[in-house]
């Protein structure tokens, strides 16, 4: 659609029917002083120097091409193939929108169809929504929907405190004013503590139970259990999942969760630095109606032929309005379509493969960087791409040594976890050759000799 | 229109039987709604209700809709089977249909079967 601009006869006949002389009339209640006001501004660049001034600043950045990156901590660094970008590109796609008249766009809507198929398979679940902002939002829409389901009676959430700081912050954020309390929400907690620990918080009044897996310290660990203990209190379990390794692993669906949410960068999303990302959000049939954000639906034209359309939507925020479960309907279409396309792509045996090269690459490096003197591997849990290490110096130290040698290192988890001081937080992916997990080694050895 | 003469109305267009206490939504607002697809009862036995109180909430291929009790009173009773199959709303808003049955109900206030015929047909035109 070309966007045409008004002209000049509409222009004046638009001021003629307002009954004003001219465009500056408009702003007459603006003192004449403050219209104008006089902006202190370089001068005018020519297009050339603009875009070498921008490419400039842009090549200040250091990114994932230049250096060899252990850095994880929820966004991971993992190949995205070439078909992914181009069929993202394509206009018939190329906007983050739902199109305001859905069932017109029958192509974007197939695809978000696709991607809800996709995510469901993975997760184990049984609907997904056509997707939120970023993990931590579709963690904090799970709360919506447990608080909505309870009609707001139950007032109180679980949440672990190995579930990533920044979706526990952003949970806080979302929460204000609804007069919930988070329960295990605590950095200073006993970080070895097992799911029990969790469970041990979950009482009547208990709506939601908001867990990690793999935890954001990478541990894997099986929260069947604690599913059964929060249903036995009538509260519903949400788990936050990192979906490559859901190749792998047992689902979250198959432990009995009632929501599986998460980040899906992983899923032919680029870095970016922080965005934008994709929230992925699935739950079981029966809270449909309390699911926040859109649905895309399969059916059949009144000619017998397969159609898509966006389904319940009188659950809305535009129709339920202040009733709706969330006001935040968002989705994030090119994200959504990126993921459908990437895990399309590698099929189940390719992420699977994905999700198997990132685990051995994971298991080797801890196995050389835990016999570094000074060096220990900090949890003894089962883990999946990213594990923590203690390291023998402050993690700001150890990194910008490993920065000198072109390597990103790992999180530094004293950040948000006062008892892991000089821990970092390592990850591992299929993009890590086996040489640079060795360079790794080696340039931390140098550290501990120094 | 099916207005039931034995029936009190309210201009929300709920119905409330005195006889037995029961409450739900009339044939003109199924009607309005066309097809239900999912009606969640939002009280329990035993919560005392306002009239004007929300006591369900119901939405239809095209709208959502917020139901409202009829008369004051204390539930004695929820229409659990209307959860899965909320079509009986629009097949039988008045019998299967009802919604929450309430103790010491009270009809006074509401318009009877005559003044909410009236009541709809000037909103049809």
């Amino acid at each position: 659609m070309t966007y045409i601009p008004i002209s000049p006869t509409e222009r004046e006949a638009m001021l003629a029917a307002i009954g004003v002389k001219k465009v500056e009339d408009l702003f007459k209640d603006v003192p004449a002083k403050h219209r104008f006001p006089k902006l202190d501004l370089p001068p005018a660049l020519t297009e050339m120097e603009a875009a070498a001034s921008l490419e400039g600043w842009a090549s200040g950045n250091e990114t994932t091409r230049d250096l060899v990156s252990f850095l994880g901590a929820g966004a991971y660094n993992h190949y995205i193939p070439a078909a992914v970008d181009h069929i993202l590109r394509r206009g018939e796609f190329y906007t983050a929108y739902t199109p305001y008249q859905p069932e017109i766009s029958q192509g974007t809507l197939q695809a978000i169809f696709e991607y809800q198929s996709l995510v469901a398979a993975l997760t184990g679940m049984e609907v997904s929504n056509a997707s939120h902002y970023d993990g931590a939002t579709a963690v904090a829409e799970s709360v919506n929907l447990a608080y909505a389901n309870f009609r707001g009676k139950r007032t109180k959430v679980v949440i672990s405190p190995t579930v990533h700081p920044q979706y526990r912050a952003t949970l806080r954020t979302y929460t204000q004013g609804m007069g919930l309390e988070l329960a295990g929400d605590d950095s200073q907690a006993d970080l070895e503590a097992g799911p029990e620990a969790i469970a041990s918080l979950v009482d009547d009044n208990t709506a939601l139970v908001v867990v990690q897996y793999p935890d954001f310290f990478g541990r894997i660990h099986d929260y069947t259990q604690l599913v059964v203990t929060a249903h036995a209190r009538g509260a519903l379990v949400c788990v936050a999942a990192n979906p490559t390794a859901l190749a792998l692993l047992k689902t979250p669906g198959a432990m009995g969760a009632d929501i599986v949410v998460g980040e899906g960068q992983p899923l032919g999303i680029p870095l970016s630095f922080g965005g934008p990302y994709l929230g992925f959000f699935t739950t079981r049939k029966q809270y449909i109606h309390k699911m926040a954000g859109r649905l895309v639906g399969e059916t059949v034209d009144n000619r017998g032929q397969r159609a898509y359309v966006l389904t319940l939507t009188a659950r809305e925020q535009h129709i339920k309005r202040e009733r709706a479960t969330s006001n935040i309907c968002t989705n994030q279409g090119l994200m959504a379509l990126a993921s459908a396309v990437y895990l399309a792509l590698l099929g189940q045996a390719g992420l699977r493969q994905v999700a198997e090269l990132c685990y051995h690459k994971a298991h080797y490096a801890a196995e050389r960087l835990g016999k570094i003197p000074g060096f220990g591997l900090c949890f003894s849990s089962p883990y999946f791409h990213e594990f923590s290490l203690c390291c023998p110096r402050p993690v700001e130290e150890v990194n910008a040594h490993l920065l000198e040698h072109g390597i990103l290192g790992g999180y530094d988890l004293g950040r948000d976890y006062p008892a892991l001081k000089d821990h970092m937080l390592l990850a591992f992916t299929e993009m890590n050759s086996r040489d640079e997990i060795d360079y790794l080694v080696e340039v931390l050895s140098e550290v501990s000799h120094d | 229109m099916n207005i039931p003469s034995n029936l009190k109305f309210t201009q929300s267009d709920e119905w409330f039987n005195a006889a037995d206490g029961s409450m739900g939504l009339s044939d003109y607002a199924q009607g309005q709604l066309s097809d239900i697809v999912f009606v969640e009862i939002l009280v329990s036995a035993g919560d005392v209700i306002k009239a004007g109180a929300p006591i369900a909430s119901v939405e239809s291929v095209k709208a959502a809709a917020e139901i409202y009790a009829a008369a004051s009173g204390t539930v004695k009773a929820i229409n659990d089977g209307l959860a899965d199959k909320p079509e009986v709303l629009n097949s039988d808003p008045y019998g299967a249909g009802w919604m929450v049955k309430v103790d010491g109900g009270d009809a006074s206030g509401l318009m009877d079967a005559a003044a909410y015929e009236k009541y709809c047909e000037e909103r049809s035109h």
